[in-house]
């Protein structure tokens, strides 16, 4: 009650809401108990004299209001009082329950902590390999798997176009638990620049040295052409064998992993594309989202997937 | 006071119907005007760029607010699935509101930066590639018009007379910060910052 005329609103906002839903009030009820009985004087059989409106033949009586209408509203009435006082609506009077939006919020959630803090605490107390065996954990983690990371990597972890599969051994970052929790954590940015530069020719040339990489078929004149310029551009972050980078995100080039082979796409259209636009694979860093503790279960979660084979 | 006064006279009728709705207004509308909590933007609420801008109106345009919501309710529920739950502040700058009403697909209201740019490409190119079970229409004419920019200086004009902090510069430049860009990259700008003002949930 102190600060009915501070705080949130100005006094004046306070009082003119106060003065406007308390004034409604009283002047429905002098509306309703002005009006209840009506000043004609019933006859012998009871009927009350029309209000003299005639539509059609039918007219209309100037009964008093029904006894049930009028204590029904009356109780709407006391309703709406005994709600003021109780809950805020009379401008900065915050009534006596004390209850706020934020308050039954932050209620809930306190309730929900209280609830979930020590299963997941107790999880991340394990280390990832050993909570990975956890069936009870993995039924947990899958569920913050799917709420969170399916809209990307699929509801079966496969993957997609330009989604890595989770499930199968090549890692662009590493598969380790660390490497695992990091990529959770902070996210990653894959950055491959485009090689427009380099002219079509060359691109050309490029797509079949790396296509000849995996042992795919390819044009072994243009694929040793290809070669030189692999060793001065691509080597630096695929290696020069073309076996990756973990610690730069840079794709295996010698295996069949195609991240960003679309359906039906022939694997050279997909390479030539890459070299000639580049590729910023994101992934969102989660902490933020999901926090800590379901971080380290959705790593173990994705850790789990090595063990089903 | 006889009721066929009032019965027989529409016009009276309407200046007395209106009367008695607008009590409703007064009391719960017309505070909010005066107060500071809904009249001052969240701390580094920044209007949005001429692209972002660019994007809001594609929004518009194709109808998204029908299916998604921009208003995260303070229930647990509701902030455990999408963050921390909206403020007013955050919308300060928003002409027309964007709230919506409907939820078909999820609430947007801090869906910038959850997902990638990429993905948001693929998402409105066909939504059943990234997720299977969706309803969501398909968008792939974004990733055929080209912005043109014409309009630009005059929407941003026009939200300065209604409040939006733009300055003469971002105005000038407008047309040129958008002009030859997709639709589509229009729109993921619009998405990417929405509600990356209160950052995190935890």
């Amino acid at each position: 009650m102190n600060n009915l005329w501070g705080d949130s609103l100005s006094g004046f906002w306070s009082a003119w809401i106060i003065i406007i839903t308390l004034g409604t009030i009283a002047f429905s009820w002098w509306i309703l108990v002005s009006n209840r009985r009506t000043d004609k004087t019933p006859d012998a059989d009871g009927n009350v004299e029309t209000t003299g409106h005639a539509a059609d033949g039918i007219e209309e009586y100037d009964n008093a209001l029904p006894k049930w209408w009028f204590q029904l509203f009356i109780a709407t009435i006391i309703f709406s009082l005994g709600y003021l006082v109780l809950y805020p609506g009379l401008g900065n009077f915050a009534g006596i329950l004390g209850w706020t939006q934020e308050g039954q919020w932050e209620e809930e959630v306190a309730q929900a902590e209280e609830r979930f803090t020590p299963i997941f605490a107790q999880y991340q107390e394990v280390p990832i390999p050993e909570l990975a065996e956890n069936e009870e954990a993995m039924q947990v983690a899958e569920r913050v798997y799917q709420n969170n990371c399916a809209v990307c990597h699929g509801s079966n972890a496969q993957g997609g176009y330009g989604f890595p599969n989770l499930t199968d051994d090549d890692w662009l970052y590493g598969g380790e638990p660390e490497n695992i929790l990091t990529s959770l954590h902070n996210g990653r940015n894959g950055l491959m620049p485009s090689w427009q530069q380099l002219g079509e020719n060359n691109i050309g040339n490029l797509t079949q040295y790396v296509l000849s990489l995996s042992g795919l078929e390819h044009d072994a004149e243009s694929a040793e052409q290809g070669e030189a310029t692999f060793a001065s551009v691509c080597a630096a972050c695929h290696g020069p064998s073309g076996t990756g980078n973990q610690a730069l995100g840079a794709p295996n080039l010698t295996n069949d992993t195609w991240l960003y082979l679309a359906p039906g796409q022939e694997v050279a259209d997909s390479v030539r594309q890459t070299l000639r636009n580049g590729r910023n694979g994101h992934m969102p860093a989660q902490a933020s989202y999901i926090g800590e503790e379901r971080v380290h279960l959705v790593a173990a979660y994705v850790y789990s997937f090595r063990l089903q084979d | 006071m006889k009721h066929e006064i009032v019965e027989k006279n529409v016009g009276l009728l309407a200046v007395l119907i209106l009367v008695v709705i607008s009590f409703g207004g007064l009391a719960e509308v017309v505070p909010l005007f005066f107060q500071k909590q809904t009249t001052e933007p969240v701390e580094g609420l920044e209007p949005l760029s001429a692209l972002e801008l660019a994007g809001r109106d594609i929004y518009r345009r194709e109808g998204c607010v029908g299916c998604h919501s921009q208003m995260i309710r303070p229930f647990r529920a509701e902030t455990e699935r999408y963050g921390h739950y909206s403020v007013a502040g955050e919308s300060i700058y928003d002409h027309n509101f964007l709230w919506g009403s409907k939820r078909t697909g999820p609430d947007l209201a801090r869906v910038g930066g959850r997902y990638s740019d990429d993905w948001h490409r693929a998402h409105l190119y066909n939504p059943r590639d990234v997720v299977p079970e969706s309803i969501m229409p398909s968008y792939p004419w974004l990733f055929e018009n080209t912005l043109d920019g014409e309009d630009m200086a005059a929407k941003m004009s026009t939200l300065r007379i209604l409040g939006v902090p733009y300055t003469d510069e971002q105005i000038e430049n407008a047309k040129r910060d958008v002009q030859g860009t997709q639709e589509i990259t229009a729109l993921i700008a619009y998405l990417q910052q929405l509600g990356t003002v209160l950052e995190g949930t935890r």
